[in-house]
């Protein structure tokens, strides 16, 4: 029998960052918001504690802090018509859980996207002409422009206390900085992290060769700051536990550290861990949710009614909660007509490496989460795209998030994979390969999506997520020739030896080495309900009551590492609900 | 009364000591710090180090599995002009502990079927074995080959030289094993024992942070303020673990 609770105004599904804003935003309005999490309760004091939370092997190996992926995970193939098998065990992707979700171990990198990124496909039209576009790619804007969402980047930055150096500041260059962003209202709310020596290193060396090096945005504050929420966060001490890991220094940015020892206080907020929301409920016309229905920590079903649904989970479980809701028309990829679960986009990651002469010292394990060096020359559109006949670019940085022994020590190509020469091999590796690591966009083509699969499930006998994908040979070409500059930096280093790993034309999507956690896609922003599932301010087109926050938004997937858009993203979204939405609820733009 | 001071304050030092381990991994605690000092070894390994240790008994794995275990990884991780190997890191004994951990019983896994094993690797692991299984499997077939192949000779009874031969043959699928892909068996070996090579010494691995000062990792300091800008210069203090052990 289903329990039926009181009804809330607003109901959150997933407490990670996204819930975590739009609660402490919501509860302003004097409304009574209820997280529903379905992970457990996670916070500073108990589960980043020092010293046991120093753990490679609990944390980063055996994954404490992610998905439990004996109850739910996603299946996997490359095409259409392909057998898709489980994601059993973490690799490509680590799926968060909890409280804080991944904001609680993520490493605070925090970009905000170069204007011509929001509006890449007309951008491209624009500049290179309609036929420059591959057929298959299903390319769109995101229906909101850098200038209008300038305001909110600055924002979600000083609520994270992030820190960096501008590159132009109401309009003017400044020294340092990143010359190709647009233009920001604010500086850094704190300057930038140290560079370690490495960085050091790569800085002069990206210099050298032409590039416009600059501290990677870093949501780890480089010394005390107090946010506008009143929060205050204590200086990195780059102790190089960041990724996997809640931060026991309260300096790196989460949930944790920025809003809820605000938002805790107050009286019309809740939050409900284990609380795995199955769907959402909907009246008998499907034109509005009535509230969702989930599962409690004791295995019973809940209805929990509420006026104003907001998705906030993970990218895939937005996407899938959609699906299993019957919100919004399934993608179909034969017809291309339907819109959930299209779109679907990842990352394509390389990189150069080498090893520096001997005697070197790069101390790896001195590290922050986003520390880093970072250059955007062969980003976005920032170089001309026509002679090379590709869409799309990289960042191109040396990040330095510390040097644990298991997964963050490196080897030359060549070193025995066993036995006294692997020994050696580590010992020599230790403190001196550097790696120049690449971070590639990834255009959306009509074969890439997300649907429901026809035979696993989850604990709860809900069908899992289907994702279909592989790479595309537009962005082959991208990481080839950004590879090929990152070399030109590699050189200036003098290395005793180098290597890149770029992937090769016609090698295939593989799940099992860590690549990156940026999916996007599925339940796309745009500017019409036939081409996106969210209009610009992310509330769905066909149910007006449903907002669905995160990188499900992304109509593509960028260079830049997603949060600094995910908070941009919900402090807009937020912001139409608290001064349009509540006053007249339905559609904010009209279909 | 001023007598009991000192012992009582030694006693609650040890607590403190032993408390975080025993709650990361139930029942460890106190062999760590029992075999801290003398290093790891095995009745079963005294033929390839010096010394034995008698104080940890292998909860899952069984006698022809522990000998399996100490001698393939002391050819993976050898003691050698470098520093101490798997053996003296207590390797075997980590291994053991973690296949009672939940990740050894694939709790960490989605594990429901249909299994397809057979699809391209690039879709993951998709075999039904947990790391249980594939030591009990492994190990069973690897010295059903051995003994076939070498004189009725099980693995762990093999010389040094031809230990390694067959590593690599496992390694690059030479061999064929009836229950379990050799190189997926192979694979789990490697990867476990450099874990337990360079994990925290609290899983019974690592002894004495003999991998971490291999590479100069100082572990658990986790605090590099003053450091942060002394470029290129070799960091001056050893390695401390979870339990404040110093190296």
């Amino acid at each position: 029998m289903t329990i039926k609770k009181d009804k809330v105004d607003v109901v959150l599904v997933g407490f990670g960052w996204t819930g975590a804003i739009m609660a402490q935003e919501l509860t302003e309005e004097g409304l009574q918001v209820l997280a529903l999490e379905r992970g457990p309760m996670q916070d500073t004091p108990t589960d980043a504690k020092y010293p046991k939370v120093i753990d490679e092997l609990a944390y980063s190996v055996r994954g404490k802090l992610y998905q439990d992926l004996s109850t739910e995970t996603v299946t996997v193939r490359h095409k259409t018509g392909d057998l898709a098998v489980p994601y059993r065990q973490h690799g490509s992707f680590l799926l968060g859980n909890g409280v804080g979700g991944a904001g609680f171990h993520w490493n605070g990198m925090t970009f905000r996207n170069l204007p011509e990124e929001l509006r890449l496909y007309s951008n491209t039209v624009e500049r290179y002409g309609k036929k420059f576009m591959p057929e298959d790619m299903t390319l769109q804007d995101h229906g909101v422009t850098y200038e209008e969402l300038e305001p909110y980047y600055s924002q979600f930055e000083y609520v994270c206390g992030t820190s960096g150096t501008a590159g132009v500041l109401n309009g003017a260059r400044q020294a340092g900085g990143n010359p190709f962003e647009g233009s920001r209202s604010k500086a850094y709310p704190t300057p930038a992290l140290k560079y370690v020596y490495g960085e050091s290193l790569v800085e002069k060396a990206a210099l050298a060769a032409g590039m416009h090096p600059y501290p990677l945005p870093a949501s780890n504050a480089s010394e005390p700051y107090t946010n506008p929420y009143g929060v205050r966060l204590g200086p990195c001490n780059f102790c190089g536990f960041c990724e996997h890991y809640g931060c026991y220094m309260y300096s790196k940015a989460s949930p944790q550290t920025t809003i809820m020892p605000a938002l805790m206080k107050k009286p019309n907020f809740e939050l409900r861990t284990r609380a795995h929301v199955l769907k959402v409920l909907m009246d008998n016309q499907a034109k509005k949710a009535t509230g969702v229905l989930y599962v409690d920590s004791q295995g019973r079903e809940v209805e929990q009614p509420a006026d104003l649904v907001i998705l906030c989970a993970y990218q895939m479980h937005n996407v899938r909660l959609l699906l299993l809701s019957g919100i919004g028309k399934p993608y179909d990829p034969q017809s291309g007509e339907g819109v959930v679960g299209k779109n679907y986009a990842y990352q394509m990651n390389g990189g150069v490496s080498v090893l520096l002469k001997k005697g070197t010292y790069l101390n790896p394990f001195i590290g922050a989460g986003a520390s880093g060096v970072v250059w955007d020359d062969f980003n976005g559109d920032q170089f001309d795209h026509g002679p090379h006949g590709f869409i799309g670019g990289a960042t191109t940085k040396h990040a330095r998030a510390g040097g644990r022994p298991i997964k963050q020590s490196a080897i030359a190509p060549g070193t025995p994979k066993w036995g006294s020469g692997w020994k050696a091999g580590m010992q020599e590796g230790y403190q001196r390969i550097l790696n120049i690591g690449l971070s590639g966009s990834v255009m959306p083509y009509r074969d890439s999506y997300l649907d429901l699969d026809p035979t696993y499930r989850d604990a709860y006998g809900m069908p899992l997520l289907r994702m279909t994908f592989d790479w595309h040979d537009n962005e082959f070409d991208m990481l080839k020739f950004v590879g090929d500059k990152a070399e030109l930096v590699a050189k200036e280093l003098n290395p005793e030896k180098m290597w890149s790993s770029i992937r090769k034309k016609g090698s295939h999507y593989d799940v099992r080495p860590y690549q990156t956690t940026h999916n996007t896609g599925g339940a796309i922003m745009g500017t019409n309900p036939k081409n996106s599932v969210v209009n610009r301010f992310l509330q769905c087109w066909d149910v007006s009551n449903v907002f669905v926050q995160g990188a499900s938004a992304f109509p593509y997937n960028m260079g830049y590492n997603p949060t600094g858009l995910v908070g941009a993203l919900t402090y807009w979204s937020v912001h139409a609900i608290r001064t349009q939405y509540l006053k007249n609820p339905g559609p904010l733009v009209q279909a | 009364m001023e007598k009991n001071i000192e012992p009582r304050r030694g006693f609650l030092r040890r607590m403190i000591a032993v408390v975080p381990a025993s709650s990361l991994a139930a029942g460890a605690a106190v062999t760590q710090v029992a075999c801290t000092s003398d290093g790891a070894n095995t009745p079963l390994s005294s033929a390839h180090a010096g010394t034995t240790n008698a104080k940890y008994s292998p909860s899952y794995l069984n006698d022809a599995e522990w000998a399996f275990v100490v001698a393939a990884v002391d050819i993976l991780i050898p003691k050698d002009e470098i520093g101490p190997g798997a053996v003296e890191a207590g390797v075997p004994e980590f291994i053991d502990r973690q296949l009672e951990m939940p990740w050894g019983h694939g709790k960490l896994w989605y594990m429901q079927g249909p299994f397809h094993p057979e699809v391209v690797p690039q879709l993951g692991y998709q075999h039904n074995m947990t790391p249980r299984d594939m030591y009990r499997h492994g190990v069973a077939d690897c010295d059903a080959w051995c003994k076939t192949n070498h004189d009725g000779k099980t693995f762990a009874e093999l010389d040094k030289k031809l230990q390694d031969e067959i590593l690599h043959q496992l390694d690059e699928s030479k061999i064929e094993l009836p229950n379990i892909p050799a190189k997926l068996f192979f694979n789990q070996v490697l990867a476990n024992a450099r874990e337990g090579f360079l994990a925290d010494p609290i899983y019974g691995g690592n002894k004495g942070m003999v991998g971490w000062k291999m590479i100069g990792f100082p572990g658990a300091r986790a605090d590099f303020m003053d450091w942060v800008d002394q470029p290129n210069k070799p960091y001056p203090f050893g390695p401390v673990s979870i339990n404040g052990e110093r190296g």
